[in-house]
């Protein structure tokens, strides 16, 4: 059984918009921010660290309300890199909002986004890996958050058990 | 973000079960469980670098877990998968599946109509 079934998250979606709106509003710090629900102090850089406060999100109301308690919390990313119009990654500390720990001596995951231009639109896939790298006491709580790393385990699971049925 | 709804909504053992997934001996010896009945620990040692007292140690952290338990056949303790263990961990990461999907979402609704 190969552990990098544990290890990442994938998930895709078809944006119908132009690839140049895509990949700005993903790698300007203001606008990620607006969708992602965080204001940031600066721009993104490539291996450089940037940090924010969580402002809850104007483009969903109901997440809004959910990300209102942890509002005014520390969000820490270190972008990664940066390959214009194709590919923007930063590692953080998964679900890293519990203001009592101290994350910074754990690893990190590595989110990537890659772009794909369509005739219909972008192909937006995104992933995150590194989770078997996280102490396993954490990863459980990192796995209530960052979901589809344990739905993929799970589905792992299923596969061996409906083999056999 | 979602762990004040999680707690909320009076979900505690997940986090046991998780933890008592994330282990490769455990998940294969998962596999091993449901490719047949009721297995003795010796069955389920088979071809594991580990000792059975090892073995053992997995199989109660995944019977605290709720994922499998022990039964009697004969003299021996039989070990077999417990459905319901499982079961509850899909239902809870169906729940817990959204975070990224949510992000999508919303990055969807803001490229889309901005």
């Amino acid at each position: 059984m190969s552990t990098a079934v544990s290890d990442r998250i994938e998930k895709e979606v078809l944006l119908r918009a132009p690839l140049s709106r895509v990949w700005q509003a993903l790698t300007d710090a203001g606008e990620f921010g607006r969708w992602f629900g965080v204001r940031l102090d600066g721009p993104f850089k490539a291996g450089t660290p940037i940090s924010g406060r969580i402002t809850p999100t104007t483009v969903d109301s109901e997440v809004a309300k959910m990300q209102k308690p942890y509002e005014g919390m520390t969000f820490e990313i270190v972008v990664d890199r940066i390959e214009p119009k194709k590919l923007f990654s930063f590692r953080w500390h998964p679900f890293g909002v519990d203001p009592k720990v101290d994350y910074s001596r754990e690893p990190m995951t590595l989110v990537e986004f890659t772009l794909h231009e369509l005739p219909e639109g972008v192909r937006l896939k995104v992933t995150e890996s590194g989770f078997d790298k996280i102490p396993i006491a954490r990863r459980a709580a990192a796995f209530t958050a960052n979901d589809g790393g344990w739905a993929k385990q799970m589905e792992l699971v299923q596969k061996y058990v409906e083999k056999t049925t | 973000m979602l762990r004040k709804r999680h707690r909320a909504a009076g979900v505690g053992a997940p986090a046991a079960i998780f933890a008592a997934l994330g282990d490769e001996t455990r998940l294969r010896l998962i596999a091993r469980m449901s490719d047949g009945g009721p297995l003795s620990i010796a069955s389920l040692a088979g071809g594991f670098d580990i000792s059975r007292q090892a073995i053992s140690k997995h199989l109660r952290v995944m019977s605290d877990a709720g994922l499998a338990r022990s039964g009697r056949r004969g003299r021996e303790t039989v070990w077999q998968l417990e459905a319901d263990g499982l079961a509850e961990a899909r239902r809870y990461l169906q729940m817990i599946a959204k975070e990224w999907d949510d992000r999508l979402r919303r990055f969807k609704v803001f490229v889309e109509t901005r």
